[in-house]
């Protein structure tokens, strides 16, 4: 963990939890886990910023949460993906690739394309 | 919630602990490790509450618009249980705004706390009833009060009085108090204009000045500033108005136009002259019990202090037993009248439960049908919780929505109550609808909807997801356990309802005894009464007073359509004071030292008994002649009769005496007793004096004459427009100075007599007829729906050979036992409430047996009719089409 690590962008979090969620019920601490290994541990995540995160997405409606056994035989609260959630997912996916895009063809223009 | 989170961020410490330890470290460090990158947990844990309150205020408006909906998607029922409440809570407020008002408010004067009313009782002194209400104060005993007390601010005495105004178009009789001094210093409201009565205007043969009231400055002057320093002509005699109260000022519970200084003459006062109010303020930290013992400390001071003239003892008044038992001025003013105010309250408050059981009933009805909804909203993951508060942000809103049109109810029942309040009730112009009544609809509306939300909401928020999923389509048999439930409250609904009519019946048979009773005075409604009063400063002679009196009698009986006229120095319930004393009898052996019983004295004209309907029941009346010469000649009540003398025609020949300088006076005859303090109280026993007497009010003076008096004309034409501009041309065409006050029929009086009973009869009258109809409908209801319910079950007993006729007993019995159940809850509650009622009751025991039973048939005899219909209905199922129903 002591690669050089990304800081989060402001209000990408959320989309992340979505995504994390999306490929299977887990909980807090799985959720971390995932992003850090899809990411190859590129990015840093505040471990304290996540819970609040996940209560608002529940409350929003697009993450439900359910208490279960975790592998080690332990109380666990794990979160899974509504339908409403995996649609949020959807557009703000396609509007995060909009997004950078547009953006990478700004950075890449040269003067002359202006 | 708290704990939940608590427990979700310790396994993630955990977890991440332990997959340090795993990666090799040592458990202690990894500890610290996943802490350190774990971050501030509190900050954390705080960041999620506020998450989660987010989520709580997102809910309730959530909660709110599906409330919102669902009340409108069944518009019957929000529109039934909102007028239930609007009802309710509008009944309540406008009693409680009364209540508020008069009861709770402090008085309109500044610190009113510290004012109080010398109230004293003479538990030693013989005869006359009427020291229950209190034994007056005499001018000596003001002043011994006045000016010997420790423990009081200011102090003065007052009595309420009336008073001719002329000179200005037509005479006019006011209504005046009489204060001494102090009086106005102890209620401590400044004047509107112009400035108080002072010391200097109580010295006899001063100046003399008067304060007016506002209302009477405006009607008299239209409230012209400059009409202070002028003079009024009060009783014949110019008069300085100084000053004018502010709008409202009462004194204590006297309405008046005109305040006159008393100007006590010192020097020939003496003990007695038991009549007048004593108000007074109290020193800061003075408590009611050293007060009394102030007032008891100066009594005997008093006795050294007067006498009752030469040769007289002034200790036999230790033999009355004089005792101070001061009072709050607002209990005087009150009266008795907040036993009534709590009753109506009470029972109006009891018709505030029942219609909350009626919408609770309605709303489990309704729950039985959303079981299914409620089910779907369990599974869809709603806690308890969510759905218990989903529920009552419902009939919380039904609340607030009854209470605000509770408001216009109120509103309403409040000019209701003012119009039909007893004309007497204290305070009455304070009542209105204030903050504080509002800040009540608020809380009764809130209260309201907790109270019938709750029981629904608990009892279904419960169901199982799985089984009410599966089986809510289905009505094989309402739950029993619901059932029940609706049950329990239609058995509380007729609980009170008998409660309230057991209190309706006892009012209707006190009311019933009232009328019974014979007050001493026949057929009120031809009765006319009217008082003239003719002041020493217009006609100085008694004897010419007499003559003149005489002559607005043969006047007034000339009239067309008058049968007969007399007059009386007060007629029985006109709400003001008789004078009375002791008398003695010739033939009867007095100690000394003693003051024998004391009797009411009334002085009547010769035809007085013929025209008020006053039966004579031995001897005979008086006549112009006898009062003209003088002759000492006396009638006297039954009652008194058969006191002295055992029977009434004993009485007739004896000879009695008011002192010792007096001479004898022969009964002539008895006249039957008279309800002279309204009809619930005992008759006074009484003294009829001629109204021309020598020595009228006492050793010191000379020939004297009544007057001011009633006079009574017996007519059928009594109350009409007509009939009163003749009689007033009848007494002008005698003397054009004397004004007509109090002009009534005496249903008038006796009607102003029992107010309190008839207002509190009428309050629970319809406390009564509501309770019914709600309780009755709370039967029908559960009733009904149980029909409906068991519309299978009928076709079932049909189609397997049950008549119709077991149908129906089945439903009556049903209905029955809940009215039964009712009834004997209702008992207990019954007898607890009517043992409250015992001061409004007469001529009736709280615990009547004839109401406690006679209303429990009644109830359920009403109960099974309201289970009639639905009966019929079960009686009537099709067995084909019940079984296809499902």
């Amino acid at each position: 963990m002591d690669k050089k690590q990304m800081e989060l962008l402001q209000g990408t979090l959320d989309m992340l939890i979505l995504k994390a969620v999306s490929l299977g019920p887990l909980h807090g601490y799985g959720i971390l886990l995932r992003i850090q290994q899809i990411s190859r541990d590129r990015l840093e995540i505040q471990q304290g910023s996540l819970y609040p995160a996940l209560y608002r997405l529940e409350h929003q409606g697009w993450i439900a949460s359910e208490w279960g056994e975790s592998e080690n035989k332990r109380k666990a609260k794990y979160y899974r993906l509504t339908a409403a959630g995996r649609r949020k997912l959807q557009t703000e996916a396609e509007k995060w690739n909009r997004m950078a895009e547009v953006i990478a063809g700004i950075l890449q223009s040269t003067p002359e394309e202006v | 919630m708290e704990r939940e989170m608590d427990a979700e961020l310790r396994f993630h410490l955990e977890a991440f602990t332990e997959d340090l330890v795993r990666g090799g470290m040592a458990r202690q460090e990894a500890l610290r490790r996943a802490r350190l990158e774990f971050g501030g947990i509190e900050r954390a844990k705080e960041e999620c509450r506020e998450a989660r309150a987010v989520d709580f205020i997102d809910g309730l408006l959530q909660d709110l618009r599906f409330g919102l909906r669902m009340l409108g998607k069944t518009p019957g029922f929000t529109a039934v249980a909102t007028l239930t409440l609007a009802l309710g809570i509008g009944a309540n407020t406008a009693v409680f705004s009364v209540v508020n008002s008069v009861l709770l408010k402090p008085l309109n004067y500044p610190k009113a706390e510290e004012l109080v009313a010398l109230h004293q009782v003479a538990p030693g002194a013989a005869g006359l009833a009427d020291f229950e209400n209190g034994l007056l104060l005499s001018p000596s005993m003001y002043f011994t009060y006045a000016e010997q007390n420790h423990t009081f601010q200011s102090l003065g005495v007052w009595v309420t009085g009336t008073a001719n105004v002329t000179g200005v178009a037509e005479p006019e009789q006011v209504r005046t108090v009489e204060v001494s001094d102090g009086v106005l210093q102890t209620l401590s409201v400044p004047p509107e204009i112009g400035r108080w009565l002072s010391p200097a205007d109580q010295v006899p043969g001063g100046p003399e000045r008067v304060m007016l009231s506002y209302g009477y400055w405006q009607r008299r002057f239209g409230g012209d500033r400059s009409a202070v320093g002028r003079n009024l002509t009060v009783d014949s005699r110019p008069r300085q108005i100084v000053g004018v109260l502010p709008p409202g000022f009462r004194l204590v519970d006297a309405e008046f136009d005109v305040i006159v200084p008393l100007a006590f003459d010192r020097g020939k006062l003496i003990l007695a002259g038991f009549g007048y109010q004593g108000i007074a303020r109290m020193n800061p930290g003075v408590t009611l019990a050293e007060a009394d013992a102030d007032l008891t400390r100066m009594l005997p001071i008093w006795m050294d202090s007067w006498s009752n003239g030469p040769g007289s003892d002034p200790h036999v008044y230790e033999a009355w037993r004089i005792t101070p038992k001061i009072r709050p001025l607002k209990r005087e003013v009150l009266g008795n009248v907040s036993d009534v105010l709590w009753v109506v309250m009470g029972t109006i408050g009891l018709v505030m439960l029942i219609a909350c059981a009626n919408v609770a009933n309605l709303l489990l009805v309704k729950g039985e049908a959303r079981q299914q909804e409620m089910a779907v909203r369990a599974a869809l993951g709603a806690g308890r919780g969510r759905i218990v508060r989903g529920l009552l942000v419902e009939s919380l809103m039904l609340g607030l929505m009854g209470g605000t049109l509770g408001v216009a109810f109120a509103n309403s029942g409040v000019r209701l109550l003012l119009a039909m309040g007893p004309a007497n009730l204290p305070r009455l112009s304070e009542i209105s609808l204030d903050a504080r009544a509002l800040g009540f609809i608020v809380l009764l509306s809130l209260v309201s909807g907790l109270l019938f939300g709750l029981f629904p909401a608990l009892k279904y928020s419960g169901s199982r997801p799985s089984l009410n999923l599966g089986s809510a389509g289905r009505s094989l048999s309402s739950s029993r356990e619901s059932h029940r439930a609706r049950s329990v409250l239609a058995v509380g609904q007729v609980a009170m309802a008998l409660m309230l009519l057991v209190s309706a019946g006892l009012m209707i048979r006190t009311f019933r005894a009232l009328r019974r009773v014979e007050p001493g005075f026949t057929d009120a409604e031809h009765l006319q009464v009217l008082r003239i009063s003719i002041p020493d400063s217009l006609v100085n002679e008694p004897e010419r007073v007499t003559r003149i009196q005489n002559e607005i009698v043969q006047n007034l009986a000339a009239v067309p359509g008058v049968r007969s006229a007399g007059f009386i120095s007060k007629m029985p319930m006109e709400g003001f004071d008789a004078p009375w004393d002791a008398i003695y009898a010739r033939d009867k052996v007095y100690s000394d030292g003693a003051i024998p019983p004391l009797r009411l004295f009334k002085y009547a004209s010769p035809d007085f008994f013929r025209t008020a309907g006053t039966r004579i029941v031995a001897g005979r009346g008086l006549t112009w002649a006898e009062v003209y010469g003088l002759r000492p000649v006396v009638m006297v009540s039954e009652n008194l009769a058969r006191e002295m003398w055992g029977t009434p025609s004993a009485a007739i020949g004896k000879q009695l005496t008011e002192f010792r300088s007096m001479p004898w006076y022969e009964v002539i005859g008895v006249v039957e007793d008279v309800r002279e303090n309204g009809v619930q109280e005992k008759p006074p026993e009484t003294v009829y004096w001629p109204s021309l007497m020598d020595k009228l009010y006492g050793p010191g003076n000379q020939l004297g004459a009544v007057r001011t008096v009633t006079f009574v004309i017996r007519s059928e034409r009594a109350g009409t427009e007509g009939f009163l501009n003749e009689m007033r041309q009848a007494v002008w065409s005698v003397n054009s100075s004397l004004p007509l006050a109090s002009v009534r029929t005496m249903q008038e009086v006796y009607d102003r007599s029992v107010a309190r009973t008839s207002f509190t009869l009428v309050m629970l009258g319809i406390a009564g007829a509501m309770a019914l109809v709600l309780g009755i409908i709370g039967i029908y209801g559960v009733i009904s729906y149980s029909v409906s319910q068991r519309r299978r079950e009928f076709g079932i007993r049909v189609a397997l050979g049950a008549r119709p006729g077991n149908v129906l007993k089945m439903v009556l019995r049903q209905g029955a036992k809940m009215a039964v159940a009712g009834v004997v809850v209702g008992f207990g509650g019954a007898f607890a409430l009517t043992r409250l009622m015992t001061s409004l009751l007469f001529g009736v025991a709280a615990r009547d047996p004839a109401t406690f039973v006679a209303v429990p048939v009644l109830l359920i005899l009403v109960a099974l009719l309201a289970c009639y219909l639905p009966a019929r209905r079960a009686m009537k199922v099709d067995p084909i089409v019940a079984l296809r129903y499902e």
